[in-house]
């Protein structure tokens, strides 16, 4: 009961202190600080009510108890990574999202290939692309290689149809001012068009970052060797380890927010001339 | 209709990828059984023999066909073995999964929009909840659920929900922001009250964006579907006809339930968007 009542009590403190602080003048600190209480709050009547309520671990583990096994486990969790992320997904996103960009490129040339083939790329984007995980598998085997073939198949479509839709992003006024200075298809090319199509490709690029992290976890349902971050879900789902579940889910998270979060770092270094990124 | 011929020249591009591979990966296979009975391939029995493979590696365009024909038209639909009884589970728990994300991504846009508390302090954690892979979780969530009782439709439907809910979010919220000062001011001249606004003016407005989103969220939605299958142990739906094709190496099973997964996803993106084209043509938009 005690629990419960602490529960309700920081959801009420934390739904008070923000609105309190939503209402001051808006600044760095305030943006930062708001969201953060909203997840401190949320962790914080987590564990009340699990504790509260005696919620059994095999449902829904509190998260003291898993921050107590991530500690616990680090090399195991260490041992995943490496597996999953750095060979899987990292690898298969760099070779994926490259030959995309150089594809784009290649199409980009002859516009009868970008006419034809940005409908199928459009298309193929919106399938279940992932369903190609146990073919990939059957094909590549069970090690890192099958996963990062997955991601590359993922990744693949949505930074080529960015790519290409960026490279038809510069203006007609922009090309004629290329064309007055003598320029050639590639210094038009490397000067304006491929500066002109980044924001596109950032965007192609962060999408695609999603989808790695995702692709390379799916694909070890289908076989994988016994490390990896998705074998680990889905044999410790079967052991009811639920602690070592949600401590490879804290992983997945971060490791894909700090993903994310390079790759708009990244972004804003390229295309700070962009009007998006003036706050 | 310019793109037609392009559009149609690629896919024939595709098809003529797809069989010269069939011939590269299955040939290995071949020469096996050949050797072993003794016989001499030509190049035409080789090509007839790697398109006609009970297991090939990559099964030709015109094998998958066929089981695909078998499978829906000449079985009944109430059998295990057809492909549309499948289809429909999966077609089942993708729309309540993409009803309910729906309706949750509108109410919390509304929510952003209309609250400055709600937007400082969950829209940043709306972004940060799609860097987790969700599907990840999958098995886990289908576990846990099972366990305190729901099992069936449900739990699928809750996955394909959390993937679907975030572009209507996202969309909705700019949707429901595009009004100018400029209007906004004009419904205020009027005496309009805040849920006048709403109907009146925020709400038409934002429907280009809520359409949009919609045709990503489905597409979200069915891979949410899939991938929600497959730890149910293989009972039914697409995503169990994979994971039991690959169990058993039937790569021409596989093919069949990709080819109809990719079919589904095709014809549910196509149905939003007929139903975004009459909208916005009745609403004056387009």
């Amino acid at each position: 009961m005690g629990w419960l009542v602490f529960a309700f009590g920081v959801w009420a403190g934390g739904w008070w202190l923000n609105t309190w602080m939503a209402r001051l003048p808006p600044t760095r600190l305030t943006s930062l600080a708001v969201p953060v209480l909203f997840g401190l709050t949320l962790i914080a009547i987590w564990e009340g009510v699990v504790r509260g309520l005696e919620i059994s671990p095999v449902l829904l583990p509190a998260p003291s108890m898993i921050a107590l096994r991530f500690a616990a486990s680090t090399a195991i969790l260490w041992e995943d990574f490496v597996q999953t992320v750095i060979k899987g997904a990292l690898s298969g996103y760099v070779l994926g999202c490259g030959s995309a960009f150089l594809i784009a490129i290649l199409v980009d040339r002859f516009d009868f290939l970008r006419r034809g083939l940005l409908p199928v790329g459009n298309f193929v984007a919106a399938l279940p692309v992932i369903g190609m995980a146990p073919i990939l598998v059957m094909w590549f085997g069970f090690d890192w290689q099958s996963k990062a073939a997955v991601v590359v198949v993922m990744v693949f479509f949505p930074v080529l149809v960015n790519t290409v839709q960026g490279l038809t992003s510069a203006t007609a006024m922009q090309k004629d001012l290329m064309r007055t200075y003598a320029a050639g298809y590639w210094t038009t090319l490397l000067k304006l068009r491929l500066p002109a199509a980044m924001p596109f490709v950032f965007n192609g690029l962060k999408i695609a970052s999603t989808l790695a992290l995702i692709g390379a976890i799916v694909a070890e349902f289908f076989g994988s060797p016994i490390r990896g971050m998705g074998f680990r879900i889905s044999t410790s789902v079967g052991q009811l380890a639920l602690d070592l579940v949600w401590a490879e889910i804290v992983v997945a998270a971060v490791a894909g927010s700090a993903f994310y979060g390079a790759i708009a770092l990244i972004e804003r270094a390229v295309t700070f001339w962009h009007p998006s990124q003036h706050h | 209709m310019r793109s037609f011929v392009p559009v149609l020249t690629v896919v024939t591009g595709i098809f003529a990828v797809w069989y010269l591979a069939a011939i590269w990966l299955n040939a290995p296979w071949a020469y096996d059984k050949a050797t072993r009975s003794g016989e001499v391939l030509t190049l035409q029995t080789l090509i007839a023999d790697t398109w006609s493979q009970d297991k090939p590696k990559l099964p030709a365009p015109h094998q998958v066909g066929i089981e695909i024909w078998e499978t829906t038209v000449e079985k009944n639909i109430t059998s295990k073995r057809s492909l549309i009884y499948h289809s429909w589970i999966t077609l089942s728990a993708t729309l309540l999964g993409f009803a309910l994300g729906t309706g949750l991504g509108i109410a919390l846009a509304i929510g952003i929009v209309y609250n400055r508390t709600m937007d400082m302090s969950v829209m940043p954690w709306v972004i940060a909840s799609q860097t987790i892979p969700i599907l990840a979780l999958a098995p886990m969530i289908i576990v846990v659920l099972n366990a305190v009782g729901i099992s069936g439709l449900l739990p699928k439907a809750m996955i394909s929900m959390y993937l679907s809910f975030f572009p209507v979010v996202v969309g909705m919220v700019k949707g429901l922001r595009s009004p100018d000062a400029m209007q906004l001011d004009q419904m205020r001249t009027w005496n309009a009250s805040p849920a006048q606004t709403f109907w009146r003016l925020r709400l038409p407005s934002s429907m280009p964006y809520l359409f949009t989103s919609l045709k990503v969220a489905m597409a979200a939605s069915l891979v949410g579907a899939i991938v929600g299958e497959l730890p149910t142990g293989a009972v039914a739906g697409l995503g169990a006809r994979l994971l039991a094709g690959s169990y058993f190496g039937q790569t021409i099973q596989i093919w069949s339930a990709l080819l109809m997964a990719a079919a589904l996803a095709a014809a549910l993106v196509s149905l939003v968007g007929l139903i975004q084209r009459i909208t916005l043509k009745r609403m004056g938009m387009a």
